[in-house]
């Protein structure tokens, strides 16, 4: 299925975001997720299942004001 | 000390972890400033990437507290969602909570800012508003929940300085026992001087130090106004006149009648 991982279309088989996360290159990174705009714990990942078309936010931490 | 959120610090100086020109210059500003504060974010970040890994671990290492913003956000959605994500990260309740309105000047909406506190206040957040100086904003984000305000000096990255003293006067006279942050728009030393002799309690800085030609020398120049104008603030400054009242005694003064 394609979905959108940060602004960038991807394929992935994983049909779960803990699963998509894995194949995608971010397996053991600390990181925060969102689906279609919603955060999604790092608890309800391996039961979050994505679509066709999902946008994802993966982000990590960064330098801020 | 100031107390924000029941956690106790001994460094009024609240520093921004952005637009150093290294990881490491970044390491010794927090230390020249003896920070116990930093601000930080998160970004997308790519799966090929670490930067924000190696990022996070210099942080950790500091062992400072962090405050991580939602800087960027426009809308109380993209707000609180940030703030969740942030909170998973980070580990920590506190948030630093930036709604933009504008973008040339980087204002906050204080509408969506208020609707966003209520928001998170009511979820266990310990919110830290990046607001502006109004009066009745900062009353209602007090109702939403906040125990802390972050007034603006300036817009963000202008080193303005305090631009509208009248009205930071006036809400620090307004809200005498509440932690007030001046956030954003310092330029130098000496504009957080005067925050903290106006009875600010802390300010947060980022630009002014991080784009100095010697950060680290200037981070050591805000530690020391910071401490100075909360001083002077303990030692009650006198009020300004408008003539001149000899400092020297007039009694005895030789040739006079």
């Amino acid at each position: 299925m394609r979905i959108l991982v940060n602004g960038v279309w991807r394929e992935t088989a994983g049909r779960e975001l803990a699963a998509a996360l894995e194949e995608l290159g971010y397996g053991s990174r600390l990181v925060s997720t969102a689906v279609n705009g919603e955060f999604v714990s790092l608890e309800e990942r391996a039961c979050t299942a994505l679509a066709d078309g999902d946008r994802l936010e993966v982000l990590a931490p960064m330098q801020g004001g | 000390m100031l107390r924000l959120y029941g956690t106790e610090l001994a460094s009024r100086l609240l520093l921004g972890t952005a637009r150093y020109p290294s990881p490491a210059v970044l390491t010794e500003a927090i230390r020249a400033a003896r920070a116990e504060v930093v601000t930080v974010s998160l970004r997308r970040e790519a799966a090929g990437e670490r930067a924000g890994q190696g990022f996070w671990s210099i942080i950790r290492a500091l062992e400072v507290r962090v405050l991580p913003n939602t800087a960027g956000c426009h809308t109380v959605k993209e707000a609180v969602t940030t703030a969740h994500m942030a909170r998973e990260v980070f580990a920590t309740p506190w948030v630093k909570l930036e709604v933009i309105g504008e973008d040339d000047t980087l204002q906050p909406d204080v509408f969506a800012l208020t609707e966003a506190a209520r928001i998170l206040c009511a979820e266990g957040f310990e919110v830290f508003p990046y607001t502006t100086e109004d009066l009745v904003v900062a009353d209602r984000l007090l109702a939403a929940g906040c125990r802390v305000l972050m007034p603006w000096g300036a817009p963000i990255g202008s080193g303005r300085g305090l631009n509208n003293l009248f009205a930071l006067t006036a809400l620090r006279a307004h809200f005498p026992t509440v932690p007030l942050i001046i956030d954003a728009g310092l330029g130098v030393p000496s504009h957080a001087a005067r925050a903290l002799e106006l009875g600010f309690d802390a300010v947060l800085v980022n630009t002014a130090i991080a784009q100095a030609t010697d950060p680290v020398a200037m981070a050591a120049a805000f530690a020391q106004a910071v401490a100075a104008g909360h001083a002077a603030r303990l030692a009650g400054p006198i009020e300004p006149r408008n003539f001149a009242v000899p400092s020297t005694p007039v009694v005895g003064q030789a040739f006079r009648g």
